[in-house]
């Protein structure tokens, strides 16, 4: 199974037989990998199989039970991010690791000794950015920084220390396709620059590793499923490998936008449900987010919203059901419009309370008097048999639940009694497959008993996947684009 | 695992507690020691003061347990939403304060019906104080916990002044206010001790604030603030500043009331000293009750009598009264320290190591 | 306008000389708190660091010399912060009520401990003091040369420490290393830096300057300990940083107008202005330091992860 390495010099990195369990959970199971110099190998696998805990365990970030790393053929022996780094290994994080309220330069050099200073950081980061052509303004502060640039300073940051083996954790979720293009092009360069170095790159996108790897190494449930060079790979071995026979046709939906079949007989089709006219909103520091957006969403459809991180689609969402005031506009949007917020644990669950508890959160605000806690309880328990929550009884804390759990619980509660319209920011976000796949169902079911869905995620094939319409939201600009991949991806960078 | 889980964590609780309290005495019995007092002796006059005779029950260890139970009671229900009142001490004394003014001002057209008048000056004067920091707060994003702190100090100055300025009793000697008159006290429950109508009123807002938490919807919202104020926003569509405003402003009125109280059923007059840090020791006793307001009134008794046995250790064996607050400073520490420690041996179990491994986000 | 000058010139000048004598301890504590802060951690426990540090400072100067005060005082200080950072930094635990049992515990064993050193009354306890050091031709210049160069060593300690630490803040590694930690320990952790360790130095550090600061009190300005005699300076000195905005120049800045509000009261006995409460005086920093705080809103200086809440009873 394992690739067979050039005898003459040893890879770039290896793991050999990592083992490693959180509590009574193994995440990892005696996983080997090698990465060859001078090339790109991929990680792949669905959410939750090990992928991110392996490289932080390659990058010193978590210490593994057993198994060892090696780097340019020298054992690790002590797991910290500090001993990777000095050892030529570079991370960049998903969500980055920079400190917002500092430069670019200062986040460059945090973790170095001695004396800092401004001008001879802000020199280094020029000279690296004309050896690889990684442009970016050494002075800036990281928090003005758009998506692209701050995921650039987090590779100089890496380049700064001399890594020669980069691993990138999803670098291409956040950005819009052809931000990711010119990255792969760019990670491809680098492998070939110098016969020492070699980029792991960790994703869940097919499309992706198909496209620049050499190698790769496809983890399920925190074990090796399949390992090799690209070429001897088929697309239908890939899913296999990552879901395990027979979900083959789920792997692939993500991959191909399917024809969406719309149910015309829906109850109550074509009403216009949620009506914006001009919307503008601000944030909480004043800031314009959104300019004048106009759109309608009908009564039994889904409506996408695609959009890079932090386009002004955080503000839009929240005034459609009444969180953000409008700084000006028009607003239609019935009283009872739900929102499933993206961070769950910030957002939507009070999580050392039991589900009985959350489940009555949602009338919170407006209920009076005494809370009928008995007619809750068994309401609750009925919508969790419903919505196939597991959970061991309505009077177990939320944090008890998994993740997918916790989602299919918070949008249960969101549909319950069902509302006229609901607005959904990145429902799956940290969910498994399945997990996934048991929410984009419930909000299929739910268009299809006539609510309507203004919903936005930050992936573009997920958006491109359940929407029946596309709006695309550039720098608070909001416009209605074709349902092509392509297009929207265009749009996505750039007002016209 | 076949035990419910309620019965569960309440045999957590009680094995916690009794934990709590068994460690605490060991340290104290370790502090006489190193500071060159006889524990026994001391210890001993401790137990009398506190539970020696029906007498010293009820009119040391109950009648201290008041003002502690309304203060235990206000610093739970704003933890419970989540504010750190630090401020129970200055509400009481602007209680006590404003009591004492109304006394002053309607004892001699009202008569015995001023009381229930005093009385309720003392709350709003407790929720004004509270105010200040509730409105600093949400206008301001000042921290509660250093504005509360630093206007129990101003509080403290308010009543050096209006004791030695228009407050003082007439003869103008002594840094105090005029005696109030009989009619105005509060009236003794149990005759032949000191345990006066406060007790009665103490115990009657304790189930009313434990009801009200948990079976009334705002009792719900106040607690839905308090565990995620993000999310009740959010999710709940609670509105969180009014929800703390109100929490702030009842907690202050409990406070203020544990001043009137004292002042109405104790000492009959104001002076600098009225309380011996109750505001601070409330803080002991919430967390020890766990913010229940029913266990209130149990931590409220355990610490009046730990105050009352204090005292007679103080006057029978020497040992300073600050050993008090050593003791209360422990149970808080131990308190604190168990709930992380039960909470860190948990959390490996369920959720996969927060720190390291954050899910796929 | 002369003669009305000439009636000032003496009571300013006393004024001025009290304003940076009361300073000291403040600056001191509000230094260390700055530190403190920056790496995330709010010390509300400061007051008992300084409370130590003032007994301790007592016993040893008593018993074997001013510069064995001062040593003794930093010394508590700093072992009161152990456990705030034990409890803080490595058990998680809320930072603001573990800082309210500390202050209570601080004021508590000190006053047990007094007692028990000192007898029940403690009358008549004095300890060595340190005297003024008048710098040659500095201390003469008009108004400000009292003031500022006619004080104890433990102030001019301060003109060196405030831009050392600013130099260290801004133009080193470990000085970024503790503001990002302060703005987003996971980052600074991914970045190679230990979090933890970086904040139990800096709790440790505002602990030992907490503790410095009672020291001050003691032996440079009142000679005698007295029960709860840091009287909430370290509340004020939490305030002080706050509208310092995080910067040592900013923070002695700030320490020195709290200095100024809590002499006003001995310009004003000079003065012979008697008709104002004494009472007004003794509350005008905490009422300052509300006022400093409102006028502070936004916050947006303040460190990001500052006093992340992990409050969980209930």
């Amino acid at each position: 199974m394992t690739h067979a390495t050039t005898a003459a010099s040893p890879p770039a990195l290896a793991l050999e037989r990592v083992q490693k369990s959180f509590g009574t959970v193994r995440a990892l199971h005696d996983v080997s990998l090698q990465v060859r110099r001078g090339t790109v190998h991929a990680l792949l696998g669905e959410n939750g199989a090990g992928k991110t805990t392996l490289m932080r365990v390659a990058f010193g970030l978590v210490a593994p039970d057993r198994g060892d790393v090696l780097v340019q053929g020298e054992i690790m022996r002590n797991h910290t991010a500090r001993n990777a780094i000095q050892h030529g290994v570079g991370m960049v994080h998903q969500h980055f690791s920079l400190v917002p309220a500092m430069t670019v330069a200062q986040n460059v050099a945090l973790g170095e000794h001695g004396r800092y200073d401004d001008g001879r950081m802000s020199e280094r980061i020029r000279a690296i950015g004309e050896r690889t052509g990684l442009v970016i303004d050494p002075l800036a502060r990281v928090s003005d920084l758009s998506v692209s640039a701050q995921q650039r300073c987090e590779i100089i940051k890496a380049l700064a220390r001399d890594a020669r083996v980069l691993i990138l954790d999803e670098p291409t979720a956040v950005l819009a396709p052809d931000e990711a293009q010119a990255l792969l092009r760019w990670l491809r360069g680098f492998v070939e620059q110098r016969s020492d170095h070699a980029v792991v790159l960790i994703t869940h996108k097919l499309r992706d590793a198909l496209e620049i790897a050499d190698d790769m190494t496809v983890l399920r449930r925190g074990a090796t499923a399949a390992a090799g060079a690209v070429h001897t790979f088929t697309e239908a071995g890939l899913a296999d490998a990552m879901l395990g026979p027979g979900d083959r046709t789920r792997a692939v939906e993500s991959e191909v936008v399917p024809e969406v079949t719309r149910h015309t007989d829906s109850v109550g089709a074509h009403n216009v449900v949620l009506r914006a006219d001009a919307l503008t909103v601000h944030d909480a520091r004043d800031v314009p987010r959104v300019k004048n957006a106009s759109f309608t969403v009908r009564a039994g459809e889904i409506v996408g919203l695609a959009a890079v991180e932090g386009s002004g689609q955080a503000e839009l969402l929240r005034a459609m059901c009444g969180l953000l005031p409008l700084a000006s506009g028009r607003l239609h949007a019935p009283a009872d419009t739900g929102f499933v917020p993206e961070d769950r644990h910030r957002d939507a669950l009070m999580l050392d309370a039991s589900l009985t508890e959350n489940f009555a959160l949602r009338d919170a605000g407006a209920r009076r008097g005494r809370v009928p806690w008995t007619a809750l309880a068994n309401r609750a328990a009925q919508v969790l048999k419903q919505r196939d929550v597991r959970a061991e009884s309505v009077e177990v804390m939320a944090r008890t639940l998994s993740g997918g759990n916790q989602q299919k619980f918070i949008l249960a509660r969101a549909l319950d009694d069902a509302p006229s319209a609901l607005v959904i920011e990145n429902p799956t976000r940290g969910l498994d497959f399945r997990a996934a796949a048991a929410v984009h169902d419930a909000l299929r079911d739910a268009r299809d008993a006539g609510i309507a869905i203004l919903f936005y995620s930050s992936d573009l094939d997920e958006v491109l996947t359940i929407a029946d319409r596309v709006l695309v939201l550039h720098d608070g600009t909001l416009r209605e684009v074709p349902r092509e991949r392509a297009t929207v991806g265009r749009a996505m960078l750039a007002a016209v | 695992m076949s035990m419910a889980p309620a019965a569960r964590s309440a045999l957590e609780v009680i094995l916690r507690l009794g934990i709590t309290l068994a460690v605490t005495a060991v340290l104290l019995v370790l502090l006489l020691v190193m500071t060159g007092y006889d524990p026994d002796a001391s210890l001993r006059a401790m137990v009398n003061g506190a539970f020696g005779s029906w007498y010293a029950i009820t009119s040391a260890t109950f009648v201290r347990a008041v003002p502690l139970a309304l203060t235990g009671l206000a610093v739970a229900l704003a933890f419970r939403a989540g504010l750190l009142n630090i401020g129970a001490e200055g509400q009481l004394l602007a209680g006590a304060a404003a009591s004492t003014t109304a006394a002053a001002v309607l004892g001699g057209t009202l008569g015995a019906a001023a009381l229930p008048v005093i009385l309720l000056c003392g709350m709003l004067a407790g929720a004004a104080w509270a105010g200040i920091a509730s409105v600093l707060r949400q206008r301001f994003g000042v921290l509660e916990v250093i504005s509360t702190i630093m206007l129990n100090f101003v509080a403290l100055y308010a009543v050096g002044w209006l004791v030695r300025g228009p407050l003082q009793e007439p003869t103008q000697i002594y840094p105090q206010s005029m005696a109030l008159e009989k009619a105005l006290q509060l009236p003794v429950v149990l005759s032949g001790t000191r345990l006066h109508a406060g007790s009665m009123l103490a115990v009657l807002l304790a189930v009313v604030a434990w009801w009200w938490l948990r079976y009334t919807s705002s009792g719900f919202r106040l607690r839905a603030v308090g565990l995620n104020a993000s999310a009740a926003a959010t999710s709940g569509r609670i509105n969180v500043a009014r929800v703390s405003v109100l929490a702030f402003l009842t907690s202050g009125a409990l406070a203020g009331l544990a001043g009137s109280v004292e002042y109405t059923g104790v000492t009959y007059a104001l002076y600098e000293n009225l309380s011996p840090g109750y505001g601070y020791t409330a803080i002991a006793v919430a967390l020890l009750a766990r913010l229940n307001p029913l266990g209130v009134l149990g931590t409220a008794v355990l610490f009046g009598a730990l105050q009352a046995g204090g005292s007679a250790m103080q006057r029978d064996a020497g040992v300073p009264i600050a050993l008090v607050n050593v003791v209360e400073a422990v149970i808080i520490l131990l308190v604190i320290a168990g709930d992380r420690v039960r909470l860190s041996s948990t959390r490996t179990a369920n959720t996969v190591a927060p720190d390291s491994v954050p899910e796929r986000t | 306008m002369i003669s009305l000058l000439d009636g000032f010139a003496v009571p300013l000048d006393d004024f001025l000389a009290a304003s940076v004598r009361t300073a000291t301890p403040l600056a001191l504590a509000a230094l260390g708190e700055c530190v403190t802060e920056r790496s995330g951690v709010i010390n509300i426990g400061l007051e008992g660091s300084i409370i130590c540090g003032a007994l301790a400072s007592t016993i040893a100067a008593g018993s074997v010399g001013v510069g064995a005060g001062f040593a003794a005082g930093l010394t508590a200080g700093l072992l009161v912060t152990v456990l705030f950072a034990l409890f803080t930094v490595y058990l998680r635990a809320d930072q603001i009520i573990t800082g309210t049992a500390i202050t209570l515990l601080s004021l508590g064993l000190t006053g047990l401990l007094y007692k028990s050193v000192y007898g029940s009354t403690g009358v008549g306890l004095t300890t060595p003091t340190t005297a003024a050091v008048e710098v040659p031709l500095l201390s003469s210049i008009p108004f400000i040369g009292r003031a500022l160069f006619a004080q104890p060593l433990v102030t001019y300690a301060l003109y060196i420490l405030v831009p050392a630490m600013a130099w260290w803040f801004f133009r080193t590694q470990s000085g970024l290393a503790l503001r990002a930690v302060g703005e987003s320990p996971d980052a600074a952790m991914a970045a190679g830096v230990r979090p933890k360790r970086v904040q139990a130095m800096a709790v440790l550090f505002g602990g030992a300057m907490a503790g410095l600061a009672g020291a001050t009190l003691v032996l440079a300005q009142s000679g005698t300990f007295v029960e709860n005699m840091s009287a909430g300076k370290g509340f004020i000195a939490i305030a002080i940083v706050v509208l310092g905005r995080w910067t040592p120049f900013g923070v002695a800045g700030a320490a020195l107008l709290f200095g100024a509000a809590s002499a006003l009261q001995y310009l004003f006995q000079s003065l012979g202005w008697n008709a104002v409460p004494y009472q007004l005086f003794l509350v005008l920093p905490y009422v300052l330091t509300l006022i400093v705080l409102a006028r502070a809103s936004g916050r947006t200086a303040a460190p990001a992860a500052l006093a992340r809440r992990e409050l969980t009873l209930g």
